[in-house]
């Protein structure tokens, strides 16, 4: 029989329905999977066996009663950051120890109302704060795909590092992921797999653990564009609980995946050619355009002035809510609890122990920056840059452009333990750079594999998209998809 | 702007995170550090420019005013690590 964790989730989803095979048997190859490779990649920090088979099982009997869902059978990671019921839900953070929710994520909700099977929970940077998924509790999530000829262990990107490796390695079909400055999209560039980024209010953030609620966006990792576009579908939708929730249909997006580019015009950022920006990433944003271009896509140069600012405003306002939102973490509801003498020794020494170095240094700028005296010259002038961040998205969108091109990441994937980036918080920040304004503006954006670097590892394209127009970004990721053909199977060494 | 070891140690209260003395000067360097990086926003004419306040043109919805969820304190206590009676249990806090 084939390897079942090889097929993409469309084939996978449809060999089920058809009854080539049962969801049981594809559970079972990706938990034996999970358990020959995990230790090795350490993508999940725990799986749900029994539970998976179980689902399975009630996704069998569906099948054969003619009640296959659109997910039927399809076995799935989670990230860390979804709420499951009665399953590890703890950021990948200390400070949440033993959590076990009571109640379900919206969108993974909405994934087993379809059908799919949960494998487990995938390992994240904690709090999803990180570019390279070594800020986890859990320890560092290794990336399955290695430079030519060596044998290195290279990051998987971040904070969905879990998300993509597993994904890469044919350890689930595809996983739930979040985006607040780029989570999604650098892991997908970083591990050859597609990941796109909705725009903000088309998932409910319910049951997600909040980072920066007004960054925070749940989106798919996959293996292919056409299995994000399924992924998506089924995660999206109105939800009351909510207070940002956009309530507006959810598209067929796997229906636009074929739909082309013919007529559309692509922007072309100037201001996304970086000083040092290495050589294979400005021929591979050249390549991207002119596979575009040979379907019939017109090309056009924007300018969007404010992109070196967006960076620079979201480590405002990214810390800002965070510090916010991970006030709640305090040690007497939930998680970890630490004694002291009194109650604000007892907070002090449990966040001090539960909260990672990474995380400590975001909520202290963000009480910084939100402290009295600092709020205006802070926090208020942040948000004025991102209203012109945003302004000049409109700008170009209102000129007549439908999907905007950027290279996904500024390199390839790096070093676990890369000196540079751990002696300089900023240097690893950089790694977000092409991703963040999109998050700033709340627009939807794809990552999908164009190409590879000198030594062999992937590297990821993006696409932006007009809000609520991810339609037109599964469209032209597909071209550029189709275009490059490339094999995206690491050599397998887990 | 820039932090000195007692903002450090200021902000560390304000966070409810005990900062160990032989850390202080660490994260006065990184939140130095961070602190230039924003630095360049000074550079940005924000005069007449609105801050942003929500990223959709959204109104929030409303809702009529009644409980429409609750009624279940066993779980809301469910995960605390110490709780009696379903009340979360704490140091003492008034003498």
């Amino acid at each position: 029989m084939t390897d079942l964790t090889r097929l993409s989730l469309k084939a996978l989803r449809d060999g089920i329905a058809k009854k080539d095979f049962t969801s049981l048997e594809a559970t079972d190859a990706y938990l034996k999977a999970i358990e020959s490779g995990n230790d090795k990649l350490n993508a999940y920090v725990a799986v749900t066996a029994d539970q998976a088979r179980d689902m399975a099982k009630a996704s069998d009997a569906k099948v054969a009663k003619g009640e296959a869902g659109p997910l039927e059978g399809v076995p799935l990671g989670i990230k860390d950051l979804f709420a499951t019921k009665g399953s590890h839900t703890q950021a990948a953070s200390h400070i949440l120890d033993g959590f076990r929710p009571e109640y379900e994520s919206t969108v993974t909700s909405n994934l087993w109302r379809d059908g799919a099977v949960m494998l487990g929970k995938l390992n994240m940077d904690e709090f999803a704060m990180g570019s390279s998924n070594e800020t986890s509790y859990y320890g560092p999530v290794i990336n399955p795909w290695r430079a030519e000829g060596g044998n290195k262990d290279l990051v998987p990107g971040g904070s969905s590092g879990g998300s993509a490796a597993a994904v890469s390695a044919w350890l689930c079909a595809g996983a739930t992921a979040t985006d607040t400055g780029g989570s999604i999209r650098q892991p997908a560039a970083f591990t050859g797999t597609v990941g796109i980024k909705p725009t903000y209010g088309r998932c409910s953030r319910w049951g997600v653990v909040a980072f920066a609620s007004s960054l925070d966006q749940a989106g798919p990792i996959a293996r292919t564009v056409e299995d994000s576009a399924i992924m998506l579908s089924s995660m999206c939708g109105f939800d009351p609980k909510d207070s940002t929730s956009v309530d507006m249909a959810v598209p067929d997006f796997a229906a636009a995946v074929q739909r082309g580019v013919k007529g559309l015009t692509i922007g072309v950022p100037s201001e996304y050619r970086m000083d040092g920006m290495p050589e294979e990433i400005e021929k591979l944003w050249q390549q991207g355009l002119e596979w575009l271009k040979a379907e019939g896509a017109t090309v056009k140069n924007i300018s969007l002035p404010h992109t070196k600012y967006a960076l620079p405003a979201y480590y405002i306002v990214a810390p800002a809510e965070a510090s916010s939102n991970l006030a709640r973490y305090d040690g007497v509801k939930y998680g970890l609890r630490v004694s002291g003498k009194d109650i604000t020794e007892m907070y002090e020494l449990t966040r001090a122990e539960g909260f990672g170095r990474e995380v400590k240094r975001r909520v202290m700028i963000g009480t910084y920056v939100l402290s009295a005296g600092y709020y205006d010259a802070y926090y208020v002038r942040a948000q004025k840059v991102r209203t012109l961040i945003k302004r000049d998205f409109e700008d170009a969108f209102n000129a007549g452009v439908d999907a905007i091109l950027t290279p996904a990441t500024p390199s390839a994937a790096f070093g676990i333990a890369d000196q540079d980036m751990n002696a300089d918080p900023v240097k690893m920040y950089l790694n977000d750079i092409f991703t963040v304004t999109v998050n700033m503006a709340g627009l939807p954006g794809i990552a999908v594999p164009a190409g590879k670097d000198g030594q062999g590892l992937p590297l990821g394209l993006q696409l932006i998209g007009k809000p609520f127009d991810e339609e037109t970004l599964f469209a032209a990721g597909r071209v550029i998809e189709n275009s490059a053909g490339l094999d995206l199977a690491p050599a397998k060494w887990w | 702007m820039s932090v000195d070891a007692d903002t450090v140690r200021r902000i560390g209260r304000l966070a409810r995170i005990r900062i160990a003395e032989e850390d202080v000067s660490a994260y006065e360097g990184e939140l130095n550090a961070i602190l230039g990086f924003v630095e360049q926003l000074d550079e940005v004419d924000v005069s007449g420019v609105e801050p942003m306040t929500s990223v959709t043109p959204m109104v929030l919805r409303r809702r009529e005013d009644k409980v429409t969820d609750g009624g279940y304190a066993d779980k809301i206590v469910a995960n605390a690590s110490i709780s009696e009676d379903n009340f979360f249990m704490v140091p003492k806090v008034v003498e």
